[in-house]
């Protein structure tokens, strides 16, 4: 699709984080042709397109009754990033996408206008010229001075890569869907407050008229009225009419249901919130206005004016600004969410899929993940998992599936199930193609609510903009295929008054350019529920409906595939539709086997042991859902327990409901775990504290600085591997140093081999200058230690010469260290010195693999019966310790002092088990009575 | 000159101490330490607070504030069998001359008519009565009614208090041993009485520690280093000890080693007992006085670096002290089988010997041991936790060890292995409970 012979490299993006990375110098003639980019910095995974801009970003356009499409800002705030992106050109095609405006007027029947709780559309579509993809989120926002109280704009995330948004489409709709979620709160409560101090205006100019039409009545007494009286009159039943209208909007926007916006964690300061002490509203150049802002917040002393007769002119008024129309406080919330999304959705397509899928996966080894992994990011999501899927207690013995079948909950909408998708809507354009059906699209789907009536008016729009030589593809539409599916329910539609000249006049603007725009898909939540879609526009929708089905918004964006199912329940129909798609699409197959009923297909998992048979990512996401089989009465260790009591891990179907569910609230999530860091920060204040969110960059960075940190004392310290034995097997690292600066950096390194207690808090002291007490080594695993010359100083050696059984010493400024003996074969693996990797990153990675398959051993070592609890009555402790001792050196593969770390990590499997309420415990100070010797390089 | 102080290596194998749980609940020093039943034990000390821990998880069970100042005594008061409630009260006592119960974290009453502190407790269960030993005796019943009090005794106040047979009880006063009789309500009166009975001045100096030993004797330690052992019954001495700080005769210095050493390193502040010996601590060492042999059978003279506050027998031959140089030792009464003279007939004399005070017969019995030294204290393992002086510990068989100390911490000490054990036996029971546990048939 995209052909664009301007190839600009992108400039690697995070060059300033990583260490310089030298290509080793290869003889001539070795060397392959160089990557005709190389000298642009450019590696051969990097997208050649011809992007304007640098990387992605987030660029949030109005729409604007003065002026049209106008970019607003753009996140990241800086030039650089777009370059010589024509933002405004971008914002004129991401605005004209926009098929349904809300509407406010008067629809039929009703005497007052009525307000239009709309849904978000979400729209992908791309540019070939300018080489951007966007996907755009469009929203509409009250504003009561706004031509029909509506202002539109749109969110776009533009990035380079068409499958990165195609492929991210999900996880885009619901992260911008809290966005827009946080905005039109803010929105709703800054119109409410407008409309009240309108009134009371409004009540003050009738009151004044009132009088001036009495006092008129009185100053002439003959039988008819003056002209001016009647014109007084009539004054004051407008404004009567006036008040009545607006009244009834205030309650409109009133009764919009609030328990669902609780939802969005980030307008926290929800509507309960009095009007009185939310912040401020920007002032504007109107004085007028800027009286009311200020009033805004101190509205006791609100003095209403008078209103005149005569309205201003639409030109002659200031719009208000974005800020101004949702209330600085959500605004800013907003911006955070936007730049929590940009920072999310940073970096290559693959990385990402890689990620997500290895969170998906993380995920489910709940039991194990704890140990090692970031507890942020394991966090994130699964407690809403916990919360939303309710315990079950399966009824039989589920099926045992292989990994790869294994639910990976919203990871992959794979490009081909997409594609399937493309091709099966019957309207896919192209320039060639047939431009009456095209125009009956791309009308419909630009203004869905247009009635029959308007449709020749726009047509004769559409084929101007043809005529100038756009072309337009549009590669799929869900509101586009419901339509013409459900014709009956358009011709339902009501007209719309007003917005039809903004729309008009978008479809003008869009005439003006050249390029070709590629409506990639769009999926309107109303396309999917028909019956509400009609409903939505004569009468306000009811928002908590609308809003139930809007998780499912982002997952019928594949429904486009199978428009006849659309009316089914929406469950079945995902399933439907999931099933399908390409079966070369994983998501399917996945989808099948969720479908599959819970049959007791044998599974034969051939167990060494004959104890356990229960992978560990077998899990449930549940804490209560998981089975460990043993074998009842038998001893015999080599006793088959496959198939009838493999333990599985239960499906309910409500599941993968539940799992769409996540997306939406992990918002909740976002600012808890946000808390936990920041409290985290306080203690470690190593890790930036200023990072908004977890998941960002910082701690990306975070990682990559420590895995080259990690990586530089493996090579420098031949000792590192006593010393990451220390770490594994829970006795407390000392750095000891002088330079605060170096021990915070090898405290940082070291920190990934750390294995954690809880979700909650690593055990690792950055720096401490007071001397440590044996409730620190209960504490911290990993701490580093202040040296001081001074008298003082004596006192800290001098404890810890005292507690030195607790502790492993690393003294940096002496570049030795005191710790037990290590002979075992997982650290060196772990930690090769000869390693040939030489990036943070991959080390980082490496670690995380290496130390992922000893969390199963642990696993595994943890949750084997007859291990820690004889099988039969005769059996002594004895007969166990040495089956103990043989599963762990037979067949877990530990040698030596290996047992130790595997033991110490199930001791903290049982804790974390069987910890009730979930905190910061932290579990007993376990030591051994060992020698300890001295290295020195 | 002093022995060096014993110490072992970080190679521990018989130290079965691999475990341990700081908690943390006081803000001054803990100094006692009560056992309340199988699982739970309380802790008070210098903040007044009492706290009732889980001695299985380390968890705090209850916070009892009610004192004002220092907690000088603390005694549990188990409820009788008869009695259709099993609460158990906690009788503590403090400076600001109050005594009160708790049961569950209620405080069931306040006294506070005590002219004096009252140092010490005891509980009389067989009569359903409690004593409070301040610079008087004051005999209590359940419902904290006085029933009846002593005189004024003396300035200093009874140190110690215990339990002797025929409703006698031994208060230490100063120097002395002063005996009281507990006269019951019978007949005719209806009061109760405590009548003194008999002043022993046989130390030389304050009496530091005073304990039951068995059925037959009781035993007392001053601070000059005088370990007495009394007859239960009449009261007489049955044998003394005061050579502790050197149980070899064959030094003549005897007299001057006394002078050159302080009073503090030979006052004996605890005493424990088994069917066979007394063990004490006296200064900064431990000594194993063999009832039978009416000798010290063995000794550790520098066991810790400092005094050592409380010491303790286990089951096991195994002696446990706890010290002010803030460590806890554990030793183990060894056999030495190196000399063949094993006196077989010693041991049987002094069996239906016992009881009369024989030094004739003790002396060559004396003798005979010296050149087979058969018993020795071997250290076994230390525990080091504790940033200050070890004030008490407790014992339970099941759930390990906990101390006290003046750094305002409990330490719980755990075996280690039988932990991991427990636990990996309640995950398997939390399994089973959640219905995720299947038998293979």
């Amino acid at each position: 699709m995209i052909s664009a012979p301007d190839v600009v490299a992108f400039t690697k993006e995070e060059e300033y984080e990583e260490e310089p990375y030298n290509e080793p110098a290869l003889p001539e003639e070795y060397s392959v042709p160089l990557f005709p980019f190389a000298s642009q910095g450019a590696n051969p995974w990097s997208k050649l397109s011809g992007a304007k801009f640098s990387r992605d970003f987030i660029l949030i356009s109005e729409f604007s009754e003065q002026v049209g499409p106008q970019p607003l800002l753009t996140i990241p705030n800086d030039t650089k990033v777009f370059g010589t992106f024509d933002l405004n050109y971008f914002s004129l095609r991401i605005m004209s996408v926009d098929y349904q405006a809300s509407f406010v007027g008067h629809p039929p029947g009703s005497a007052y206008p009525k307000l239009n709780f709309v849904e978000d559309s979400k729209v992908v579509l791309g540019d070939s010229k300018e080489g951007a993809f966007a996907y755009v989120h469009h929203l509409t926002l009250y504003d009561l001075e706004a031509r029909g109280f509506v202002r539109p704009f749109c969110m776009a995330y533009i990035s380079a890569d068409q499958h990165k948004i195609m492929q991210q489409f999900q996880e885009l709709s619901a992260e911008f869907s809290k966005a827009s979620e946080c905005l039109k709160t803010g929105n709703r409560k800054a119109f409410a407050g407008e409309l009240e101090k309108k009134l009371k205006d409004l009540d003050y100019t009738r009151t004044v008229l009132h009088t001036e039409t009495e006092i008129q009545k009185k100053a002439n007494d003959k039988g008819f009225y003056s002209s001016q009286a009647i014109e007084k009159a009539n004054e004051l039943a407008s404004v009567e009419k006036s008040i009545i209208e607006h009244q009834d909007l205030l309650k409109q926007i009133r009764s919009y249901p609030h328990r669902k916006s609780k939802g969005s964690a980030l307008c926290s300061a929800e509507t309960e919130r009095t009007q009185d002490q939310a912040d401020q509203v920007a002032t504007t150049s109107n004085p007028e206005e800027s009286a009311d802002a200020d009033l805004y917040t101190c509205r006791p002393a609100y003095t209403p004016k008078l209103i005149k007769a005569k309205s201003t002119k639409c030109f002659d008024k200031k719009l208000k600004t974005l800020e101004e129309l949702c209330d600085t406080e959500y605004f800013t919330q907003t911006l955070a969410q936007l730049s929590h999304i940009e920072h999310m959705f940073r970096g290559d397509l693959c990385y990402l899929l890689t990620s997500q899928i290895d969170r998906a996966l993380l995920k489910q080894q709940h039991m194990t993940n704890f140990l090692f992994e970031d507890f942020v990011e394991v966090d994130d999501r699964v407690v809403e998992k916990l919360e939303s899927t309710p315990p079950k207690p399966s009824p039989g013995r589920p099926p045992s599936r292989s990994l790869e079948e294994c639910p990976i909950p919203q990871v992959l909408i794979s490009v081909g199930s997409y594609k399937s998708s493309v091709e099966s809507v019957p309207i896919k354009m192209d320039q060639e193609l047939g431009d009456e059906e095209y125009k009956e699209a791309e009308g419909t789907e630009l203004s869905s609510f247009d009635p029959q009536e308007n449709l020749d008016y726009l047509d004769m729009d559409m084929k101007g903009s043809i005529s100038s030589g756009e072309s337009i593809e549009v590669l799929g539409t869900e509101k586009s295929t419901s339509v013409l599916s459900k014709s009956d329910s358009q011709a339902s539609l009501t007209v719309p008054l007003s917005p039809q000249v903004i729309r008009s006049k978008a479809v003008s603007h869009r005439t003006i350019s050249e390029d070709s725009i590629e409506v990639l898909s769009t999926c309107p939540s109303e396309a999917l529920i028909p019956d509400d879609f009609k409903a939505s526009y004569p009468s306000a929708i009811n928002e908590e409906e609308s809003y139930a089905d809007d998780g499912e918004g982002a997952i019928h964006f594949q429904a486009s595939v199978s428009p006849p199912e659309l009316g089914e329940a929406q469950e079945g129909s995902l399933a439907n539709i999931l099933s399908q798609t390409d079966s070369s699409c994983c998501i399917g197959k996945e989808s099948d086997s969720l479908r599959v009923p819970l049959s007791t297909a044998a599974h034969t998992h051939p167990d060494p042991d004959g104890v356990v048979s229960s992978p560990p990512q077998r899990y449930r996401q549940k804490d209560l859902g998981f089975r460990v089989d043993f074998a009842g009465e038998s001893a015999s260790p080599s006793r088959d327990t496959s198939s009838e009591g493999f333990p599985a891990l239960e499906l309910d179907p409500g599941r993968l409901l539940a799992s769409r569910d996540v997306s939406k609230t992990s918002l909740d999530n976002f600012s808890d775990t946000t808390s936990t860091m920041s409290s985290v920060a306080s203690t470690s204040s190593d890790r930036t504290p200023s990072s908004a969110h977890p998941t960002g960059p910082s701690s990306e960075r975070h990682r990559k600085r420590a895995g080259q940190n990690a990586l530089k004392f493996i090579r420098q310290y031949p000792f590192a591997h006593p010393a990451i034995y220390s770490l594994l097997s829970g006795r407390t690292l000392v750095v000891l140093g002088e330079d605060e600066a170096i021990v915070r950096k090898l405290v940082t390194a070291l920190s990934i081999f750390v294995p954690n207690h809880s979700r909650y808090a690593k055990p690792v002291k950055h720096w401490v200058s007071s001397p440590l007490h044996i409730t620190d080594f209960q504490k911290w695993k990993l701490i580093g230690l202040q040296r001081v010359a001074s008298p003082a100083g004596a006192g800290t050696l001098h404890t810890l010469s005292r507690y030195s059984r607790y502790t492993s010493i690393l003294d940096l400024d002496s570049k030795t260290l005191r710790c037990p003996l290590y002979r075992g074969a997982l650290v060196p693996r772990l930690a090769d010195h000869r390693t040939h990797i030489r990036r943070g990153s991959t080390y980082y990675l490496h670690v995380q693999s290496v130390l992922t398959q000893l969390c199963s051993k642990a696993f595994l070592y943890t949750f084997c019966h007859h291990l820690h609890l004889p099988a039969h009555d005769r059996e002594t402790e004895e007969l166990l310790a040495s089956r103990r001792a043989g599963f762990l050196k037979q067949n877990l593969g530990l040698v030596n002092e290996d047992t130790k770390v595997v033991q110490y990590l199930a001791e903290l499997l049982k804790l974390h088990y069987m910890q009730e309420a979930p905190g910061p415990g932290h579990p007993t100070l376990r030591f051994d009575y060992v020698p300890s010797f001295l290295y020195k390089i | 000159k002093k022995s060096p102080l014993q110490t072992i290596g970080e190679e521990q194998t018989q130290n079965p101490y691999t475990e341990l749980l700081v908690l943390k609940a006081h803000h001054d020093i803990v100094r006692f330490l009560v056992q309340l039943d199988e699982y739970r034990f309380a802790s008070a000390g210098d903040d007044g607070i009492v706290v009732v821990w889980n001695a299985q998880t380390g968890e705090k069970l209850l916070e009892l504030n009610g004192h004002t100042q220092k907690i000088t005594a603390i005694i549990t008061f188990p409820s009788l069998e008869v009695c259709e409630e099993k609460n158990q009260l906690v009788l503590t006592a403090s400076a600001d001359r109050t005594v009160w119960d708790c049961d569950t974290g209620r405080q069931v009453q306040k006294v506070s008519c005590f002219q004096s502190t009252v140092k010490c407790l005891i509980v009389l269960q067989r009569l359903d009565v409690w004593l409070s030993g301040g610079n008087d005796l004051c005999v209590w019943n359940r419902k904290l009614d006085l029933l009846c009090k002593t005189n004024h005794l003396s300035d200093t106040g009874i140190s110690a208090l215990i339990e002797i047979p025929k409703n006698c009880v031994v208060a230490a006063v100063g120097k002395e041993l002063i005996i009281f009789r507990l006269v019951a309500p019978a007949g005719e009166s209806l009061e109760w009485d405590i009548l003194e009975i008999k002043r022993l001045l046989d130390h030389q100096d304050n009496i530091l520690s005073l304990v039951n030993v068995n059925d037959l004797s009781f035993v007392t330690g001053s601070h000059v280093g005088e370990m007495i052992i009394w007859n239960i019954l009449d009261w007489t001495v049955q044998a003394r000890e005061c050579n502790f700080w050197d149980p070899s005769p064959q030094l003549d210095t005897q007299q001057e080693i006394k002078l050159c050493q302080k009073p503090n390193d030979i006052s004996i502040h605890h005493f424990t007992w088994d069917e066979e010996n007394v063990f004490a601590a006296v200064g900064r060492g431990l000594y194993v006085y063999n009832l039978q042999m009416k000798r010290v059978i063995a000794c550790q003279k520098t066991a810790h670096d400092s005094s050592v506050l409380h010491i303790a027998k286990l089951p096991n031959r195994q002696l446990i002290s706890c010290s002010e140089d803030g460590s806890v030792r554990i030793w183990e009464l060894r056999e030495k089988q190196q000399l063949a003279a094993e006196p077989a007939p010693t041991g049987f004399f002094n069996m239906w010997g016992f009881g009369r005070v024989n030094k004739q017969a003790s002396q060559p019995v004396k003798k005979q041991q010296e050149n087979a030294t058969t018993y020795s204290l071997e250290l076994i393992g230390d525990l080091i936790g504790h940033s200050s002086s070890v004030e008490m510990f407790l014992y339970f068989e099941d759930h390990g060890l906990v101390t006290c100390s003046a750094d305002h911490l409990i330490i719980l000490w755990k075996n280690g292995e039988r932990e991991s054990g427990l636990r990996s036996l309640k995950l398997f029971q939390k399994l089973e409970e959640n219905g995720d546990l299947y038998l293979a048939v």
